[in-house]
């Protein structure tokens, strides 16, 4: 694996949605973006977040991408 | 204090609701059908001489000590081997009984040494006693016969001594090696006068199949077998009860003591997790506590390469907080973090924990769990609503299948594999799910049903095949899931494992285990009884380790096997105390009992208690922690108790996190490998040396006893509070017993558990309140914690760690039997007699494609790096696979392992490696480099005066 922080998450991101890709798009969705936020720390997800933005997300499977987008937008509003 | 001498009751406790009545001696007394004479003698304390016989092995009837007299009937039976009969009256006394005992002891006495007083027994020796009890005065046939006097002592083994001289063949240690430890390594050779224990086909015992467990130690009525410490200490005057801190079953040891002199750890009878059984390493594996590498005085340095210089503990302590603060005030409060142990107890983890929220300000807290038993946490927590195993050990006994699923317990786990290998050779079938064929496929008296050898990687898909053949061929136990579980998730995954992809036909070509044999497996577990599964970390250090244990626990909801004894899923856990230290808030996103740092209820528990303000989101996990330190956001850690260095995966990249980092803090017993990129060093304690509590892989909460007084200066607790209080966070605690206190004030599953309670009844199983004032043996009956059972869909998904031409081979990872974990500890021990170094097992055909021959030195190689080692040519391995273990630094087979993990915890992909192996002539460059720098990094430059 790439030692790479930025290619490290999105392959850590892809492996979640991996697990719960089984479960149909709306929950799989629903259960990356709740596993991402309960156990990744925030940096992690500030990494990610940026690299959404900066790179729109390429290389995140497409269920993956739209978690981390539903918690950027959460993470925004709250900021 | 005094030694404690349990009561020996001479036959093993019989379990009957059926009451006997009879009188012994005019005393009457009520014992379970089917005790013997002897037993229920004891129990109104009338002690019945005897020699072959103890309670842990059954009657032998040999040494014809024992015989009494029965009303009504002829002779004088052997009490040991004669039960109890209603109305039966018994004389274990009279002139006759008298004579005959005498005749028999002047027998044995007339081959056995009068060296008394310079005995190593001397003071506690069974025959010394009953030759007194039976009234001994004289032999009568003189010493000028033949006799075995002069045999030849066996002094191979490291740690215990075999004098023939002295064995009056009672075959006690010969029925405990195969009774208890069920390894029949002895027997007694020759017949009549010639009879001699003999090891293995007549070798010394260290060259036999023995493996040291020490049972035939503790059978030994004389000298013949003696612990070497006993020779040279002599008898220990007082005992102290405490808790083996090696392997997770946790033995209950009495740590015998001659002043403040460990002499010997004995087995306690009254251990609820081992049942006075030991193995080699609880058992003797206990001197490096002593040891001249222990280091015994703080240290510090400005970097890595400077020599260490000790100081005073304040000091030490004072640089290391000023480091701290340092860091935090220039990087930000979250550059900081720490690791705790689960070599360390209970209430150690818990105040490192507390000092990292509430000292440091942030949740970047983790535990070694991180690395072994997270998934377990993960998996088991998500279907049933606990992260921790179903049952205690002893529901083994009621076991009818038993699966091992990537353990090897007679090498991990060896006093509990004794006890499953019982109730194995009591007829329950066992199924062994594992790339290697490990001890338990084909042992003396023990022979697996099925081994299913899977390619490493591919449990997943095994378990959903096993699932597979239980839905589509009816062998789902439909009322208990309809009762239990959660009938729409039960209904998608049971459509998702009919599919015709998860059919062992499918799966075999993944697997490569004939379909015939998972079919028939599958069968097996589902409908042969009570069935348990037993795994351990082949199932969780894989990319899909969560998934797997989600997987395990589908299988056991669906065939109802979960809830009741003899049943559940059983994770061995590697360390003593991993079980404790993740119940203890060690992972970065909750606090104890499992509750999410986010959940503003339970944080302000701990912000009251602390009178501090927590934050509410997960911190770093230990492999974010090196990455981050990499990236440069990161920039201290206190790491107590584990060396991250060697037994963390790919250590090039571990180095280069520690590198980056500007202040390391290391409380531990030696300079280990992750102490060479350390700045401050914190000299710890050792088990013998501190109070608190571990808990064990049954969830079972037991008392560690200081045994002596810290030779650092310190328990380990109270290290972490001198910290914290340089840091700015005072903390309350007084003892050991007072943080216990304040966990069951915060902690649910803990509320009744204090040192007063596990000193009454010994110990506890959580959940421990007032649900369950004395613990909780099975979980999950009558309902699942989390309400219903949840089944959820595990797809197999292949690792990407792929082979290939270049690296054509997977590479696995283990341990052995004589070694724990990274070695700090065994490797300061006699116990390197047994493994002196790391090898690779490799199958002959792949040595022979390579030219490679039997302990030729050979390169391994992955794309994380490479090192080497000697070669070991054996079919336990199956074609395409090779097995090492990483207990040697100056090996490291962490160079070669990579950082893939666990989807869902992060844990290391340790099981699989794609490797190439060849020969070579010494050590890889890395090992060059590693050696010099090891040097480097280890030297100590000024010695305190000692008496400071």
């Amino acid at each position: 694996m790439s030692h790479n922080t930025e290619q490290r998450l999105v392959y850590m991101a892809n492996q979640i949605g991996t697990f719960f890709r089984a479960q149909g798009h709306d929950q799989a969705v629903a259960a990356v973006a709740n596993h991402i936020s309960r156990f990744w720390d925030p940096r992690m997800r500030a990494q990610i977040f940026a690299y959404l933005s900066e790179h729109g997300g390429e290389g995140l499977d497409p269920d993956v991408k739209e978690a981390i987008e539903i918690l950027a937008k959460k993470a925004k509003t709250v900021a | 204090m005094a030694l404690i001498n349990e009561i020996d009751y001479g036959t093993p406790e019989v379990k009957s609701d059926k009451l006997v009545e009879l009188t012994i001696d005019g005393t009457k007394v009520s014992v379970p059908a089917g005790t013997s004479i002897m037993r229920a003698a004891m129990e109104i304390g009338n002690h019945i001489p005897k020699l072959c016989a103890t309670d842990s092995i059954e009657a032998f009837g040999s040494c014809r000590l024992c015989l009494v007299e029965i009303e009504g009937r002829a002779g004088t039976p052997a009490s040991c081997t004669t039960p109890v009969a209603p109305g039966m009256v018994v004389k274990t006394q009279t002139p006759r009984l008298k004579a005959l005992r005498n005749g028999v002891m002047e027998l044995y006495i007339s081959d056995h040494p009068l060296d008394c007083l310079t005995c190593s027994a001397n003071g506690n020796c069974e025959l010394q006693t009953e030759a007194g009890v039976v009234g001994l005065r004289e032999v009568r046939y003189g010493y000028a016969g033949e006799n075995h006097l002069n045999d030849k002592k066996d002094v191979s083994n490291p740690y215990f001594a075999y004098d023939p001289a002295k064995c009056i063949v009672c075959n006690r240690c010969v029925r405990a090696c195969e009774e208890v430890q069920g390894t029949f390594a002895l027997t007694v050779d020759g017949r009549g006068f010639n009879s001699r224990i003999a090891a293995g086909q007549n070798e010394d015992f260290f060259d036999s199949e023995c493996v040291s467990c020490g049972a035939c130690v503790q059978a030994c009525p004389t000298a013949t077998l003696m612990e070497k410490s006993v020779y040279d200490i002599g008898q220990p005057e007082h005992s102290v009860v405490t808790t083996c801190a090696y392997c997770g079953v946790g033995c209950t040891f009495k740590a015998e003591m001659r002043g403040d002199e460990l002499v010997r750890m004995v087995p306690y009878k009254d251990g609820k997790a081992n049942h006075g059984h030991s193995c080699v390493k609880g058992r003797f594996a206990w001197g490096y506590a002593t040891h001249k590498e222990r280091i015994l005085k703080p240290m510090i340095r400005a970097k890595i390469s400077d020599p260490w210089r000790e100081v005073s503990w304040e000091e030490a302590i004072n640089y290391a907080a000023s480091e701290f603060k340092r860091i935090q005030a220039t990087y930000g409060k979250h550059s900081i973090g720490g690791i705790t142990s689960s070599r360390c107890t209970n209430e150690e983890t818990y105040l490192v924990q507390e000092m990292i929220r509430a000292g440091f300000g942030n949740n970047n807290v983790d535990t070694c769990a991180r690395v072994c038993h997270s998934p377990t946490g993960y998996g088991l927590g998500t279907a049933f609503g606990t992260s921790a195993g179903t049952q205690d050990f002893d529901s083994v006994d009621q076991a009818d299948v038993i699966v091992v699923i990537g353990a090897n317990p007679t090498d991990g786990h060896p006093v509990f594999a004794s006890h499953m290998k019982k109730r194995l050779r009591e007829g329950a079938k066992l199924i062994v799910i594992d790339p290697r064929r490990i001890d338990l496929v084909r042992s003396p008296h023990i022979e697996a049903t099925y081994h299913l050898p899977l390619k490493p990687g591919t449990n997943v898909a095994m378990l959903d095949a096993l699932a597979h053949v239980i839905v589509t061929e009816g062998l789902v136990n439909e009322a208990f899931v309809r009762e239990r579980c959660d009938p729409a998730e039960f209904a998608a995954w049971a459509s998702f494992v009919a599919e015709q992809r998860n059919s062992p036909e499918e799966v075999e070509k993944i697997t490569g285990v004939p379909a015939e044999t998972i079919r028939a497996a599958a069968r097996l577990y589902a409908t042969g009884g009570n069935a348990a599964f037993y795994y351990g970390l082949g199932v969780t250090e894989h990319s899909q380790g969560s998934t797997a244990v989600m997987a395990i626990a589908n299988l056991a909801m669906a065939t109802g096997n979960i809830g009741r004894k003899g049943v559940g899923v059983n994770p061995l856990r590697g360390q003593n105390n991993v079980q404790g230290s993740c119940d203890m808030g060690s992972f970065p996103h909750e606090f104890t009992d499992y509750r999410h740092v986010s959940n503003d209820a339970v944080r302000s528990i701990f912000e009251s208690i602390w009178g501090v303000k927590l934050e509410k989101e997960p911190g770093l996990r230990i492999p974010n922690m090196i990455d981050a330190a990499i990236d440069g956001s990161f920039k201290g850690i206190y790491i107590q108790g584990e060396d991250i260095l060697q037994s963390d995966p790919d250590t090039k990249h571990m180095a280069a996190g520690l590198e980056h980092m500007e202040c390391v803090v290391i409380q531990d017993l030696f300079l280990n490998e992750t102490s060479k990129y350390a700045h401050v060093f914190l000299p710890g304690s050792t088990f013998l040396e501190k109070d608190g509590t571990f808990t064990n892989a049954e969830r079972r909460v037991q008392r560690v006893r200081k045994v002596m007084a810290p030779r650092n200066g310190y328990e380990d607790w109270q290290i972490t509070m001198l910290l914290s209080e340089a840091l700015g966070y005072k903390m309350p605690y007084k003892s050991a017993g007072h943080i216990l206190d304040e966990i069951a004030k915060v902690t649910p599953s803990f509320a009744n558990i204090s040192f007063e309670l596990l000193d009454k009844v010994g110990s506890v199983q959580w959940p421990c309140n007032d649900k369950a004032p004395e613990g909780t043996p099975v979980m999950h009956m009558g309902t699942f914690v989390r309400g219903k059972g949840k089944f959820m869909l595990t797809e197999y998904v292949p690792t990407d760690e792929r082979t290939g031409p270049r690296f054509p081979l997977l590479l696995t990872t283990g341990r052995i039997l004589s070694q724990y974990n990274v070695g700090a500890q065994t490797r300061r021990t006699a116990n390197v007699a047994w493994h002196e170094e790391d090898v690779l097992e490799i199958h002959p055909h792949d040595a022979e494609q390579r030219g490679i021959r039997d302990r030729d030195w050979v390169k391994i190689q992955s794309r994380s790096g490479e090192t080497t080692l000697r070669a070991e040519i054996t079919d336990r391995v199956a074609p395409g696979v090779v097995y090492t273990t990483f207990h040697h630094p100056m090996t490291q087979a962490n160079v070669v392992t990579t950082d893939f993990s666990d989807w869902a915890t992060n844990c290391p992909e340790y099981k699989v490696t794609a490797v190439q192996v060849s020969r070579s002539n010494g050590p890889s460059e890395w090992q060059e480099k590693y050696r010099e720098m090891s040097e480097q990094n280890t030297r100590i430059a000024e010695r305190l005066d000692a008496a400071e």
